[in-house]
């Protein structure tokens, strides 16, 4: 045998023992942002984990664009679990057969363990005097958003204004359409995702409002300094959610369903709710959520469900082509 | 006695073979499979994608952005060429190795630098914006991207060229009386013109499919500003994947037509050249044209 053979035979060697210290791994494939809540979250399950079972568990996380990510699930990546920040996502994953069909029965709140909610990042002492989601469609205002036909982030922007627009006086899907025109024609740019859109807002200085997650908020103070913007809550705005599920073809073939639906029930746990809440995502958990109060002012939401009727309903009249996003730049 | 031709490879049978398997496994199979999945929708239904309202748009601007960055390139790349093969000086390594950034560099580093630089307040925007330039978030802002991404090719192309002609020919063509002009139309320029092509060729075929360091300074408006790579991506997000690939089949057809044109073209051009003058000939008629 040459040294780089048995340099080669070495290292799988290793990598068959290394699988082997793990008694089962899982596999969570998740939109981007979510890198951290689950860092954080993985040692808090496998400790969990291993005291009630003994099972000492690999757990391996998977991030990319929220559609990007359940069409490789589609294609064959082995993911046990998903969590995403789009119903509609999941729902693609359930029309393929891949997760049940009642998969936001399966756990409690929708299958969405914790939430968000999109509200408006300002400069510091909120020189265009932008209150609610009528300000941003003044003349004259700039709104930075992600594009609304390609990422979630920018998807929930364009259904709460929507939404807000049918709560006025005399509100009807004809005029919420003409609100969405004034809004979108207010944005300078549509940035390629929500991470871009933050840094053009921020970093590049370009326009007066930016529209992005609440827990985003915290990111940019970290990143820019607290003193920098202010954030304010618009009158009415979506509760975002970020729904899971096991994937069920693939742990049944890999033997994984008790630790995966173990995993996702623990995001309801104390620990996991508290978990989401340090990472600025509202917990479901009541206590929680009034033991962290001043990181979550109240603030009046609706969900996509009450609204539009559901994620797949809502994404097929708005955001697919010819839909209503594609109807307002096309007859303008 | 028959002499055998020397081969390095082995075998004639064995090369050939190899080069179809491995052109068919990357090229041919990803690219029939696209047609394959294409052919799942009719013939109308892929020309109706095509020809909505959005997509002809972002038609437009990719072919248009792309077309400029390349003859963009293809003007200045050939000067930076000229004077990175002809001219000795200080530091001529480290500028001959820039060149090749663009082709290093992640696409979307690229994009997201260019965006910072050209933005309102960037270092570059800030003096370009009150002269009435808006580069950032602009279709212009796709041509400086697709410009940046494509360097390489002209430069990289032309080199080997411009080092292969002989000064000795243009010294020819001087003694004769032509006239320095004189001297690079007709002796200079016909040599490298094909090579000058197919440089252009190779960029505008990189920056149709460019697509990460677009997006973060293009700006992205449907209609204004959209390219059609990001459509796909759309479509795709939309779990379009249908949709998708008629946009891919009718960019790759495009692209196929404006690549076949230009080849031909340099084809052409090469074989006027090989043709009717060797340098030295072409020198005598550049000084001919100066009496």
């Amino acid at each position: 045998m040459t040294r780089f053979h048995r340099s080669i035979s070495g290292l799988l060697l290793a990598l068959v023992a290394g699988a082997a210290l793990a008694d089962a791994s899982l596999l969570n494939s998740s939109y981007d942002v979510a890198r951290d809540v689950y860092k954080d979250y993985n040692p808090l399950f496998q400790k969990y984990w291993k005291q009630k079972t003994g099972e000492t568990l690999e757990l391996k996380q998977s991030h990319g664009g929220s559609s990007k990510q359940v069409r490789a699930v589609a294609d064959g990546l082995e993911a046990d679990v998903v969590t995403m920040n789009q119903a509609n996502d999941i729902e693609f994953l359930a029309e393929k057969g891949l997760v049940a069909k009642d998969w936001t029965k399966k756990f409690p709140n929708n299958a969405s363990p914790y939430t968000s909610a999109m509200v408006f990042i300002v400069r510091k002492g909120n020189p265009k005097a932008i209150k609610d989601w009528s300000d941003v469609a003044a003349p004259g205002v700039q709104m930075i958003i992600p594009h609304p036909k390609n990422t979630g982030n920018g998807r929930n922007t364009y259904l709460s204004a929507w939404a807000w627009a049918l709560r006025q006086k005399g509100g009807n899907d004809k005029t919420a359409q003409e609100f969405l025109g004034k809004l979108l024609k207010n944005a300078p740019l549509f940035a390629a995702g929500g991470r871009d859109a933050t840094t053009t807002f921020m970093q590049r200085g370009l326009g007066d409002v930016l529209i992005t997650f609440e827990s985003e908020a915290e990111m940019i103070a970290k990143e820019f300094g607290k003193g920098n913007f202010e954030v304010v809550y618009p009158s009415l705005t979506l509760q975002t959610e970020f729904p899971v599920a096991v994937v069920e073809k693939v742990v049944d073939k890999k033997g994984t369903r008790k630790q995966a639906q173990a995993y996702l029930e623990y995001l309801w746990s104390k620990e996991g709710q508290e978990n989401a809440a340090q990472n600025y995502l509202r917990p479901r958990d009541a206590e929680l959520l009034k033991k962290y109060a001043a990181q979550f002012p109240p603030v009046k939401t609706f969900t996509v469900d009450e609204v539009f009727g559901g994620a797949n309903k809502a994404f097929a009249t708005h955001f697919k082509d010819g839909g209503s996003f594609d109807q307002i730049y096309v007859q303008k | 006695m028959t002499t055998k031709t020397h081969r390095v490879l082995p075998g004639f049978g064995l090369a050939l073979g190899y080069t179809l398997v491995y052109l068919s496994l990357l090229i041919l199979l990803p690219l029939g499979g696209m047609i394959l999945k294409a052919s799942e929708l009719g013939f109308g239904q892929i020309i109706d994608i095509a020809l909505g309202e959005r997509s002809l748009a972002a038609f437009r601007v990719t072919f248009g952005a792309s077309l400029l960055a390349a003859g963009i390139n293809a003007f200045f790349g050939l000067i930076v060429a000229w004077i990175l093969v002809r001219y000795p000086f200080p530091g001529k390594r480290f500028v001959d190795a820039l060149v090749d950034l663009p082709f290093a560099l992640p696409t979307a580093v690229a994009g997201i630098t260019l965006a910072t630089l050209y933005a309102g307040n960037g270092w570059l925007g800030q003096y370009i914006e009150p002269l009435g330039f808006k580069v950032a978030y602009t279709p212009l802002g796709i041509v400086v991207a697709l410009t940046f991404i494509t360097l390489p090719f002209v430069v990289r192309t032309l080199q080997p060229v411009i080092e292969d002609i002989e000064t000795e020919v243009e010294e020819a063509a001087a003694s004769l009386g032509a006239s320095r002009w004189q001297t690079f139309v007709k002796v200079i320029f016909p040599a490298i013109f094909p090579a000058l092509l197919t440089g252009f060729a190779l960029a505008f075929a990189r920056a149709v499919g460019e697509y990460g360091s677009v997006i973060f300074i293009a700006g992205n408006l449907p209609l204004i500003s959209e390219i059609t790579p990001l459509l796909i991506i759309s479509k795709l997000e939309q779990y379009d994947v249908l949709g998708a690939t008629a946009l891919a089949v009718v960019m790759l057809a495009l692209s196929f037509i404006l690549l076949l044109t230009v080849n031909l073209l340099q084809w052409w051009a090469a074989n006027r050249h090989k043709n009717n003058e060797p340098l030295e000939a072409a020198a005598g008629r550049a000084a001919g044209g100066a009496q």
